[in-house]
């Protein structure tokens, strides 16, 4: 039993990353994760959104008046940032799945596609829609 | 002696899959509603009820979050299994997400199908 190859546990810091010396591969990666979850955590709201919209004609105007506050705006504008990023960084990711674009150069242009495109398409959303 | 290796439970391969043909569905499933909205978006509540009483839209729609529920649950279970390092904090944390996204889903199919 006692040659059983069992990993070693070595204890390292609950969270150590450090955003500045990551390249850019790492921060999509890494906003990657944050907005998946965040977008996660807002599923309630949006589910409640929906249900509210489709119940009534009270409900359709309640969540309008609802999504004409600026914090509400706010919120949106986040979710649809963490939308569109967590959908472009997928496609990269899905891509670099069957091996399109893994050499580091273009692994990193394509990193700064992802930040570049998801922020263009919030911000013509922001301005066509929301405001 | 026999060198045995200890090994997981292999229901990697079956989520990392499943991980990314939700994914496709997801995608594809938005780029047809946003094409959609932004070809004639509904703008009151008749109109809105009635873009989704459309059959084939109810039907993506659930295939959308079906495929969420699934996507999600690997998602943030990958998350979790990262970042937090006690078993019972982690084991209990699965535990509500996975009630969280079960409840979603038969939250969602009861939004479609309400008359």
């Amino acid at each position: 039993m006692s040659d059983l190859p069992v990993r070693k546990k070595h204890y390292k810091p609950w969270f150590n990353i450090d955003l500045r010396n990551l390249p850019l591969p790492g921060l999509v990666s890494i906003f990657h994760r944050v907005s998946g979850l965040f977008l996660f955590v807002m599923l309630f709201w949006l589910l409640w959104l929906l249900d509210t919209s489709l119940a009534s004609p009270a409900g359709f105007a309640k969540v309008k008046g609802l999504l004409g506050h600026w914090f509400a705006k706010l919120v949106m504008l986040g979710l649809i940032w963490a939308y569109l990023h967590h959908f472009c960084a997928g496609i990269r990711f899905l891509l670099l799945d069957v091996h399109k674009g893994i050499e580091l150069p273009i692994a990193r242009a394509t990193s700064g596609w992802v930040f570049g495109v998801s922020l263009v398409l919030t911000a013509l959303f922001a301005w066509r829609v929301l405001w | 002696m026999v060198n045995r290796v200890i090994v997981g439970a292999h229901y990697g391969l079956r989520d990392w899959l499943a991980q990314r043909v939700t994914a496709v569905v997801m995608a594809v499933y938005t780029l047809i509603v946003i094409a959609l909205l932004l070809a004639d978006a509904p703008t009151d509540f008749a109109g809105w009820k009635a873009w989704f009483a459309q059959g084939w839209l109810r039907f993506a729609t659930f295939l959308f979050i079906i495929s969420l529920v699934y996507h999600a649950w690997v998602g943030v279970r990958d998350v979790l299994m990262d970042y937090i390092k006690p078993v019972g904090t982690r084991l209990l944390l699965q535990v509500l997400v996975i009630l969280a996204l079960v409840g979603y889903g038969g939250w969602a199919l009861q939004i479609l199908w309400r008359a």
